[in-house]
């Protein structure tokens, strides 16, 4: 029997807190003590047309609430409640929202449309719900129901169709929710309010509509439709219309080619006078076919000998149209665009949808854009000049470098001048455009740059002197330094060009990145990026001078961040921002000074204090910062080696305290990874940690709570501790291999068509095996005789895997190296184990004729161990 | 109107790298894990061990041929199996002394050798680490003197990349002793050992040179990096040591950072570990590095020598055979939990070294401690007494000057030599 919960509801939205509290609190206990009726009750409620409207709405929050959440435990858990309720009253439940979509008001059909989608999400794939589209379709065909009735059917009809899969609808019905939806679109038949649900629900719909765009009449019907309400008098209709055209291109690219033309002419009409929502969609349509003709080039393997086109070429066909078109979106700037950050406009949409054109066609667009900018790069109105400027900056990816370099060499001068621009978009626009060149055209090490010894002092100094300028360019510049340090790396002796400059560029960094008057500190995180990665590129014999002297810098920097006053949580969270950019530079000046002998010795002489504030970050308890502070010290570890010891004491509880951090996952993880690098630093010194953090590991691979990704590094984590501390590993191997044998037949059993957990399940196998290596290899010099009872496991999961033709490269490798290494460290026990592995010897000769010099590297060194074991 | 979620880093992507460095961070750490476990299982033995001269007796030649069938179809031919047998028992710093017993090792000249000018080449040591370099199965692989890799590259060495017609019989394989000099990204070859399958190990250091010179620069391997070639190749010149010979290696400009001068004897075959025939010499000029620095770059007040304590409580370089330089009593041994076959860093202190005929008279060592766990060797001989003469009374390069003077008058008088 359903429960009158309407006071409880009003007083929940109540002012006044204590009421509130104690009536959310009320509610709570009802939820806890009776699931099933307080879902009746909040059913109820939502659907009785007496209620007022705010009990009502929050009827249908908690009703929403109750059936999904966006955390995946939870989610689980709300669906196993909800099935185990009685079918009659769940039946019941549903009535009353299906008729709530009926309501006069407005906002209960909204709602009610929404639960109802929630509820399909469970029903539907378990066919639990088998009238659902029935009923909703018969809501159209009927000829007495009234307008809204089928507004908020249509619209049922759209959420539905987003919550489910297509495979969880037969095609008759997904054929009558197409019919119903495109007749809710008939401009003749039906009001605004109809037509706008019926084309947002063709929206979602589409996914479900494989079958029928086979089939040229129905598919040309839809087309016909769609085609029609863009051209709608309303406008967001129109835009609903034009979203579902990009998704078509998307989804159906391949059936396009007869409607080219009308696309065309229908997305240019838009561009040229719709309202700008509907001029964006227009505009995303191409940069849609973009994507897809860009995706398929990418994917189009050489090797294959097809000779034909990997797309149809619908962008180089409607090029010499489409171009003129993009570039007049240009000039319509804003004026204040570049200084919000969640502008988007027509002008940069039409920019960005020029940058994927140059990208799918390559040279061709070259001719067409460069009158454009030719024409108004001098301009005296801001306007012109800056949108040939980004014209120019936005075909730079794509073009052949032959192409581009004449052009470049002879605009570069232009350019730099342009950076003094009395306009700040055009400046802003400009230093974009030079980072865009070094990132395309400045690649020394394979032999080509815009840049050369001669102009190289005269853009640093440009580039420097703009800086200084407001926060948005300066910002834009800071870009253009990163690229031009990137350039330099791995760049041999070249890189040794950027080194004269090294001192007056870091010096404008940290200028830049003290500076307050721009927006939030997003200069002042681009500056300290930047510097991240003019250190990592940096020639180190040659710089190892001025990165040492960087190191204290910092280092006093970061000590001052502890001095901040933190009264709110917004200081707190700046604090942590500050401290993340500050780990980071430390970070990285470690990794690039301990990467030669030479120069560790400056990371050694300063690790004490580099310890201490790290820890004294993580006293400051953020999470974001704990994630940085924890990657560096993973660098100090490596740096400092055998060293490292002594910091241990204190930092465990750090360790631990991040092993612990399910929520972060990727804390969690470089905990994991940290652990690894103090592994390999410390050796056996680590031996008194182990038991808690081999037990918080196992926990960890126990838990359901923990982000997957966590776990394969958690294996390879086993493996770095099982080499560290060798026979020690005695203690855990138990524990430790009944784990690894349960992931090895989670791989066994992995769905091999979703792609996202091939990925995972490489992961796995491949971190298994490193765990197996490890502790194979730990145990070698004492206690080999521990792994006889698991050489068959691996073995036969080694045969597993090496069946699965799917597989990894990574994931050969490190199962070719775990059968070596039980040849190697178990020997003579095992013999007749291998001899009963058949696959063994196809296994290595597919490994051997692999190209990959590593494997063949390891799969010849397996063969010898057990070749060794076979004729001794 | 929320832009498009792709569509936004376009013009205004952040500069942010944060993601960056943790795929940097997982790099760096997979890269270190595959590092330790290939060291654990001495992997790395493998591509050098094909040549390993500890088997002097299998011709290169039928390496590559097939053995008899084992059950696993296996190709491992009986010496390099033999060879990562020894190898892959090794651990820690026993793999690391098993590959540096592969390279020849100079000692450090601590007196003028005889006949200098006619019998021994000079040349000026690039800075940088010094590095096998083998090219085999169309590929190259630098490795260091602890076997860990330093570069996997396409190279133009014989067999050093996967290109056809280029570089020879597939088999063929090619191992250099060279120097990776950091500023200019060159391999700097000092010595060639085995050259498109055929060993050197058993000629004399002038067949190599000469060999090196005439070989190295038509396979293309001096050219500038390409694709197939990721790191230019080069020859060191190398003089006879008479007095201008002495004068180039040392004054000479060279493309290089110098460090030091080697002296190969011209009649010395590849000689694996310490050899007396090659010799390093170093001064302030030319090296950066003469006196030793401790962990943290500094020149220690006191030299610090690493001597290894043998059962009967001798302290001993790593010479073969050792030189006794002292005894620690046994209670001391003790009490510092020491034991045999520990190594034991000393300082010097005032007393000093005294040393007759090789042999320490006297010899005033401070114990330190026991020396951090990455060594290897103790220290040898010559490096120790190099060491305490750059200190106290260096050898200089004048004293090699005069040395070749007096030479070159004495072979003005070669018949009364000869009629002695």
């Amino acid at each position: 029997m359903a429960m009158e919960i309407t006071q409880f509801l009003l007083a929940a939205q109540s002012a006044d807190a204590r009421v509130r509290t104690e009536a959310e609190g009320s509610l709570k206990q009802f939820q806890e003590q009776n699931l099933p009726q307080f879902l009746l009750s909040l059913s109820f409620e939502l659907a009785n047309n007496e209620k007022p409207s705010e009990s009502r709405r929050l009827a249908g929050i908690l009703l929403k609430n109750s059936l999904d959440a966006k955390d995946s435990g939870r989610k689980e858990l709300l669906v196993k409640q909800w099935c185990a309720i009685d079918l009659a009253l769940k039946s019941q439940i549903k009535e009353l929202l299906l008729r709530t979509i009926g309501s006069s008001v407005p906002e209960a059909r909204h709602t009610s449309a929404q639960v109802i989608a929630k509820v399909a999400s469970i029903e539907v794939p378990q066919k639990q719900w088998p009238e659902l589209v029935g009923s909703l379709l018969s809501n159209m065909t009927q000829q007495e129901s009234p307008a809204h009735l089928k507004q908020s059917t249509l619209e049922t009809l759209g959420y539905v169709c987003e919550e489910i899969s297509h495979h969880d609808l037969v095609q008759d019905e997904v054929n009558s929710v197409l019919t119903a939806v495109v007749q809710g679109m008939n401009q003749a038949a039906n009001n605004a309010e109809v037509r706008l649900a019926a084309t947002k629900a063709l929206l979602n719909a589409l996914d479900f509509s494989q079958t029928n765009f086979e089939n040229e009449m129905e598919r040309s019907y839809i087309m016909k439709m769609v085609c029609e309400t863009a051209c709608a008098k309303e406008a967001v209709i129109r835009q609903a219309a034009f979203e579902c055209l990009v998704s078509i291109a998307s989804t159906y690219y391949e059936v396009l080619e007869q409607y080219m033309q009308t696309l065309f002419e229908l997305t240019a009409k838009a561009v040229k006078e719709d309202e700008e929502s509907v001029a964006l969609q227009a505009v995303e349509f191409w940069s849609t076919i973009c994507d897809e003709e860009i995706d398929r080039q990418e994917y189009d393997s050489p090797d294959t000998g097809d000779s034909s086109p990997p797309h149809s070429g619908f962008i180089e066909k409607a090029l010499p149209h489409l171009v003129p078109m993009l570039l007049e979106t240009l000039e319509k700037q804003e004026e204040d665009q570049d200084h919000e950050d969640d502008v988007w406009n027509i002008s940069m949409a039409g920019g960005t949808c020029l940058g994927l054109v140059a990208r799918t066609v390559g040279d061709g667009i070259v001719p067409l854009v460069m009158p454009f900018v030719e024409i108004n790069i001098r301009k005296p109105n801001w306007r012109s000049r800056e949108a040939a400027t980004y014209a120019f900056g936005s075909i730079l990816e794509g073009p052949t470098i032959d192409k581009l370099a004449p052009m470049v060499a002879a605009g570069l001068e232009f350019l730099l001048t342009a950076t003094k621009d009395e306009n700040n978009h055009v400046r802003d626009t400009t230093a974009w455009t030079l980072s865009r060149i070094f990132e395309f055209l400045h690649t020394p090490d394979s032999g080509f740059s815009v840049i050369s010894p001669q102009n190289l002092p005269r853009i640093v100094g440009v580039l420097l002197e703009s800086m200084k300028d407001v926060p948005n360019v300066a910002e834009k510049v800071c870009g253009a330094i990163y690229n031009l340090a990137q350039g330099y790396e791995d760049a041999g002796a070249s890189s040794s060009l950027l080194s004269p400059y090294l001192t007056e560029i870091i010096q404008h960094l940290l200028a830049a990145a003290e500076r307050t008057d721009g927006p939030e500190s997003k200069l002042r995180s681009a500056s300290y990026e930047t510097l991240n990665e003019v250190v990592r590129c940096s020639n180190l014999l040659e710089a190892s001078g001025i990165i040492g002297q960087l190191l204290p810098v910092i280092m006093v920097k970061l000590g001052q961040t502890m001095d901040l006053q933190v009264v709110s949580t917004e200081d707190r969270e700046k604090q942590a921002e500050l401290q993340a950019s500050l780990c980071g530079v430390l970070q990285v000046i470690i990794q690039k000074l301990s990467s030669k002998d030479e120069t560790k010795p400056i990371v050694m002489q300063n690790a004490d204090q580099i310890m201490m504030l790290f820890l004294r970050v993580f006293g400051c308890h953020s999470s974001s910062v704990h994630e940085e502070a924890m990657l560096a010290i993973g660098a100090l570890a490596y740096a400092t080696g055998a060293e490292f010891a002594k910091y241990m004491p204190e930092l465990f509880k750090y360790l631990q305290t991040g092993l612990q951090n399910f929520e972060e996952y990727q804390v969690c993880s470089i905990t994991v990874g940290v652990i690894g690098d103090i592994c390999r630093a410390l050796d056996d010194k680590i031996l008194p940690f182990c038991d808690q953090i081999m037990s918080l590991l196992i926990q960890n691979l126990q838990s359901d709570a923990l982000h997957r990704s966590v776990k394969p590094p958690i294996f390879s984590c086993f493996g770095d501790i099982a080499l560290a501390i060798g026979g020690h590993f005695e203690r855990y191997v138990a524990t430790a291999l009944q784990i690894m044998q349960g992931a090895a037949q989670v791989c066994a059993q992995m769905d091999t068509l979703d792609e996202e957990l091939m990925d995972y399940g490489n992961q796995l196998r491949r971190s298994i095996f490193e765990a197996y290596s490890g502790i194979l290899q730990g145990f070698k010099d004492a206690k080999a005789e521990l792994m006889v009872p698991y050489a068959q496991h691996l073995l036969q999961f080694v045969e597993l895997v090496s069946k699965d033709s799917l597989r990894d490269e990574s994931v050969t490798k490190a199962a070719v190296a775990a059968m070596g290494d039980l040849a190697d460290v178990v020997g003579e026990k095992i013999k007749p184990l291998f001899s009963n592995f058949t696959f063994c010897g196809e296994f290595l000769n597919e490994c051997l004729d692999s190209e990959d010099d590593d494997l063949k590297d390891t799969a010849r060194w397996t063969q010898g161990m057990i070749a060794r074991l076979m004729v001794t | 109107m929320a832009p498009h979620d792709l569509r936004r880093p376009f013009k205004r992507r952040p500069i942010s790298d944060q993601q960056k460095r943790r795929d940097l961070s997982l790099l760096r750490q997979s890269q270190h894990r595959s590092d330790a476990q290939q060291r654990a299982r001495n992997l790395a033995s493998s591509v050098i061990s094909l040549q390993s001269p500890s088997s002097p007796d299998v011709d290169p030649e039928t390496l590559s041929e097939p053995m008899p069938d084992v059950d696993t179809a296996g190709h491992e031919s009986e010496a390099s199996s033999f060879s990562i047998r020894q190898a892959s028992s090794l651990r820690g710093p026993e793999a690391r002394k098993w590959f540096a017993s592969q390279l020849m090792l100079p000692e450090w000249m601590i007196d003028v050798p005889e006949n200098l000018s006619r019998d021994w080449y000079v040349l000026a040591r690039p800075a940088g680490k010094r590095c096998f370099v083998v090219s085999t199965d169309g590929v190259t692989v630098s490795r260091l003197r602890n076997g860990s890799v330093l570069h996997h590259f396409p190279s133009a060495l014989p067999g050093g990349a996967r290109k056809k017609g280029v570089s020879g019989p597939a088999q063929s394989y090619s191992i250099l002793d060279c120097i990776f000099h950091e500023a200019d990204q060159t391999y700097y070859v000092i010595d060639m050992v085995c050259w498109r399958g055929y060993s050197l190990y058993e000629c004399t250091a002038e067949f190599r040179f000469f060999w090196l010179q005439s070989k190295l620069d038509e396979t293309g391997a001096c050219d500038p990096p390409s694709f197939y070639h990721k790191f230019r190749f080069s020859v060191v010149p190398f003089y006879n040591c008479d007095q201008s010979g002495l004068h180039s290696a040392y004054t000479g400009s060279l493309p290089y950072v110098k460090d030091g001068l080697l002296f190969y004897n011209k009649h010395a075959h590849y000689h694996t570990g310490n050899t007396p025939l090659v010799l390093i010499w170093k001064d302030e000029r030319c090296s950066q590095y003469v006196i030793d620095t401790d962990n943290n770059g500094q020149v220690p007040s006191q030299q610090h020598i690493v001597l290894e304590l043998q059962d009967d409580g001798k302290i001993v370089t790593s010479d073969d055979p050792p030189v006794v330089v002292n005894c620690l009593n046994a209670d001391f041994v003790k009490q510092s939990g020491l034991s045999p076959g520990s190594l034991v860093r000393f300082a010097i202190g005032d007393g000093g070294l005294n040393c007759v005929d090789g042999k320490f008279e006297k010899a005033d060592l401070q114990y330190i401690s026991v020396s951090n766990r990455a060594r290897a060797f103790a220290d040898s001989y010559s490096k120790i007494m190099f060491q305490y003469m750059a200190r106290h009374s260096p050898l200089k390069v004048e004293d090699l000057a005069s040395m070749i003077s007096q030479e070159n008058q004495q072979d003005k008088l070669p018949e009364v030599e000869m009629s002695d």
